[in-house]
């Protein structure tokens, strides 16, 4: 039964407007699990779907198996694992996975946690003086991409360079060709070009000079799949960059917003820290920092909820719809910290489950507890605050906060 | 215990004994306090020391990265129970309501709980099982004995069965680089779980890690030296090799003799039960105070024709538990049926093996995702014409699809191609070993004329 849903909800939740609050436009387009679009796209927002659809060997996340290819999706030799199907997207993810965690080297992320608690605590101690804070540009910014650098090797000073790149990039993942202007996507696509000629030139600075950092190690340390060739550390290194802190930025920032709007939870953290696990996780389903993964490809006819869609329909996944579902989750517009059986699609699922989650997970427990304990009575200046484009990658601009007497 | 009050009356002074407590045991315990229970609950439980957790035993125990006694079973809340450990459960009087302890205690209830799980099968020759260096690993104390005859250092180890345990310590052999053997009954390891394609793979990669393998060939005599140290194993075939420890590894026994005379539908194939865990007797009939769960439960799956079906599996333990104490504390209206899928897993040689749904139940086999040679892909099992399991190697992440395929019933072989799929792969013949290899005698016999008279009563054998 493909029944097609009214137009507009999703082009609703595509429309800026909708960015504070899209909560009730799932629950519209929840209505209809799987739904035709009238570009022959197909959205899949109910948890059961989402999660058959994310285990199903038969969805490609390759955008080179969609009959129409979507704008923007150039041709790129060297997709980064993300974009790739097995056995290329094993390989890589495996190549890759030997310096970033267990079993080879397990003690990654413990390790880094002297550089992430040193970082918050210097931005925070930044906090000094000042009559209002963004949390966006003051710290959940920052703070990760400060640990991205020093993991990858990509030196800080470069930050300002990048930082425009990975804008545009972003800002043209949604490229939509009814209501965008061309130049959104072409500033994409150059952005990306720079982004790979800037870690392209880092790369061959690596060549026969090991050393700790990821780049050093993908360019000289072979595995039992051999050695990555620069165009796939260059693809590898463009995603852990990207991913390593666009994402995180927004979870921190989502964090600390949903925490102001939940008084009594924030003091709850406050005084029992290790409560920071399972809010994380909640977290992580009431305002995931990826909403929509939005180029999957049908390799082959695929049923789904008594729906056939077909061979090389284009499907996008409404993660964060699927996270609020009703028919998985009790009360799910409620946040609920002690919240049991919490098997969210924050990090997604499958074989692409987000390769940084651990980290992120991490970084955030830090963040988070290390806010709240050193704030004085913090107050959210604007609610809701102003939010970022993408509907893709979801959160706040900024995030401007007063504390103490005020 | 029909009626809410007498269900509510139960609840709050009644009496549940769990006999076997061990993994099943344990959960239902928790499920059953989880549930409002607050009645007296008594664990009977044969071995000493709290409930611990046997997986790790034939893996990381064996390597010596965690010790035997650090498997404890994680306790997910309070139980307070009653705790009669060390003693085993010696007879269940259904006229009674009681549980006799071999010691002779008698335990009252009024519903009881049967988890008392399989033993290891020993070496079928007492003087030869007896002799220093031959185990078994089943508990603790035989993987702690294991662990300090392989860090001892041996010249040589002979496995006896090369199902998941026997492979599972021939893989951590070779991890610590000793010199194995493992000899098979059958043509290939594996064989009776997961069917000879599957077992070629097995072959391959046991050999690649240099396994010396021996299939189709049985040990008929294990020889000690005058100290009573094992020396050499003697094969069918006439051959012999050295060897200071040999480890047994053929399967279990299910703990049921206990039960011999309580009138339950007990024997060497388990104790059977419906879907919602509650015991049949001898006649066939429903129980309505007998549970059963984990290894020694043998439940009908509607998925699988309603076969009777028995499995030694970790999440099968807990599930059936879960169940079990829901249903002991629920209405009939409330009870819940088990339905879920098997689920199973092994590590080996490196690789993660894990299978859903019944491979047994299975006229062919496919791969349909990745490599053979790889060691890396997704096998689909069909009985007439539809997915009943799968089997993965290094690709476990794919299997809840498959669950999926398994529950609705989908097309086998499945029908549309997926990425990194072999494109000459075709469904081959299952082949398990015939029902010879695993033929039993005769259990009941039928007596009787009239419908309301006809019974059926046990017939012990000697196997």
């Amino acid at each position: 039964m493909t029944t097609t849903e009214k137009p507009d909800t999703l082009r609703r939740i595509l429309d800026h407007s909708s960015r504070a609050d899209p909560y009730p436009l799932y629950a519209e387009l929840r209505r209809t699990p799987v739904a035709l679009q009238e570009d022959g796209s197909y959205v899949v927002s109910t948890y059961r779907e989402l999660t058959d659809l994310l285990h199903n060997p038969h969805l490609s996340s390759d955008t080179r198996n969609l009959s129409h290819p979507t704008a923007g999706a150039e041709e790129q030799a060297t997709p980064a694992f993300i974009n790739l199907d097995p056995p290329a997207h094993d390989r890589l993810r495996r190549m890759a996975m030997r310096h970033f965690g267990p079993p080879h080297t397990p003690g990654l992320v413990t390790g880094l946690e002297p550089v992430l608690t040193t970082t918050v605590s210097g931005l925070i101690d930044g906090f000094a003086g000042k009559e209002q804070i963004d949390v966006v540009d003051d710290f959940a910014y920052p703070f990760p991409v400060n640990v991205i650098c020093h993991l990858l090797g990509v030196p800080r000073e470069d930050e300002p360079r990048f930082h425009v790149w990975v804008n545009d990039l972003i800002n043209s993942i949604d490229y939509d060709p009814r209501t965008d202007p061309k130049e959104k996507l072409e500033k994409g696509m150059q952005a990306r070009k720079d982004l790979r000629e800037y870690l392209g030139g880092l790369l061959a600075e690596r060549h026969g000079r090991p050393g700790d950092d990821l780049l050093s190690r993908l360019a000289n340390d072979d595995g039992p799949d051999g050695r990555m060739t620069d165009e796939e550390i260059i693809s590898t290194a463009n995603l852990l960059l990207i991913a390593g802190h666009e994402t995180t930025v927004n979870l921190i920032t989502n964090g600390m917003l949903t925490l102001l709007r939940h008084p009594q939870v924030l003091q709850r953290l406050r005084d029992e820290p290790d409560l920071v696990v399972p809010l994380v996780e909640e977290l992580l389903r009431y305002e995931p920092p990826v909403h929509i993964i939005p180029w999957r490809a049908a390799y082959s006819d695929i049923t789904v909820a008594d729906t056939v869609i077909p061979k090389g329909s284009r499907i996008m996944l409404m993660l964060a719809s699927g996270n609020r579902d009703p028919d998985r989750f009790h009360d799910p517009d409620r946040f609920d910290p002690d919240r049991r059986d919490n098997q969210h699609l924050g990090f997604g699922s499958g074989i692409h489950l987000c390769f940084g989650g651990p980290m992120a997970r991490r970084e955030t427990h830090i963040a988070l507890t290390e806010l709240v304990r050193r704030l004085d009575r913090p107050r959210l200046v604007t609610d809701p605050p102003p939010y970022r484009r993408s509907p893709v990658l979801r959160g706040p601009v900024h995030l401007l906060i007063e504390q103490g007497a005020g | 215990m029909t009626s809410a009050d007498n269900l509510q009356a139960f609840k709050r002074d009644g009496r549940i004994v769990v006999v076997g407590a061990s993994l099943a045991g344990l959960r239902a315990a928790e499920t059953l306090r989880d549930e409002g229970f607050a009645g007296s609950l008594t664990m009977i439980g044969d071995e000493l020391g709290e409930p611990y957790d046997r997986p790790p035993l034939s893996k990381q125990v064996l390597t010596g990265w965690v010790p035997a006694g650090g498997t404890k079973l994680p306790r997910r809340r309070e139980i307070d129970a009653e705790w009669l450990l060390g003693v085993p459960a010696g007879g269940l009087d259904l006229a009674t309501n009681h549980v006799r302890l071999a010691d002779g205690r008698e335990v009252p209830f009024d519903r009881v709980l049967i988890s008392t799980g399989v033993r290891a099968r020993p070496w079928f020759v007492e003087s030869e099982a007896a002799l220093d260096g031959v185990f078994v690993v089943r508990t603790r104390e035989h993987a702690e004995g294991l662990q300090r005859a392989l860090a001892a250092g041996p010249s040589r180890v002979l496995v006896i069965g090369a199902g998941f345990t026997g492979s599972e310590i021939a893989s951590i052999c070779r991890e610590r680089d000793i010199p194995v053997t493992v000899a098979e009954l059958a043509p290939a390891p594996l064989v009776g779980a997961l069917g000879a394609m599957i077992g070629e793979v097995a072959a391959d990669m046991q050999r690649a890690h240099g396994v010396d393998l021996r299939c189709g060939v049985k040990v008929t005599r294990l020889e000690g030296d005058a100290q009573g140290r094992l020396r050499r194993a003697h094969f069918d075939d006439g051959t012999t090799i050295d060897a200071d420890v040999a480890v047994v590894a053929l399967g279990g026994i299910r703990n049921t003799e206990w039960l011999r005379g309580s009138g339950l539908a007990a024997g060497v194939w388990g104790i059977a039960c419906d879907t919602g865990c509650r015991a049949l007797d001898l006649n066939g009939l429903i129980t309505d105070d007998i549970f059963v769960a984990g290894d020694v439960a043998r439940c009908p799956n509607p998925i699988y024709e309603y076969r009777l079906i028995s499995l030694e599996h970790w999440a099968n333990a807990v599930e059936q538990a879960e169940v079990a104490a829901h249903n002991m504390v629920s209405g009939q209206a409330d009870r819940w049926p088990h339905l879920t899928i098997p689920v199973f897993w092994s590590i080996q040689f490196g690789v993660n093996i894990k299978s859903v749904g019944v491979p047994t139940f299975a006229d062919e086999v496919v791969v349909t995702q990745g490599s053979v040679p790889d060691r890396r892909f997704v096998a689909a099992y069909g009985y007439r014409g539809r997915v009943t399991a799968a089997v993965s190697f290094n690709s476990a992440k794919w299997l809840d699809h498959y669950r999926q395929l398994i529950e609705t019933a989908a097309p086998f072989p499945p029908p549309c191609p997926t990425p990194d799929q072999p494109a000459d792969s075709k469904p081959a013949p299952v082949d398990f070993p015939g029902p010879a290899l695993l033929a039993q005698g005769a259990t009941v016999v039928v007596t009787g004329h009239d419908p309301s008279e006809r019974r059926v009563t046990a017939a012990y054998q000697h196997r």
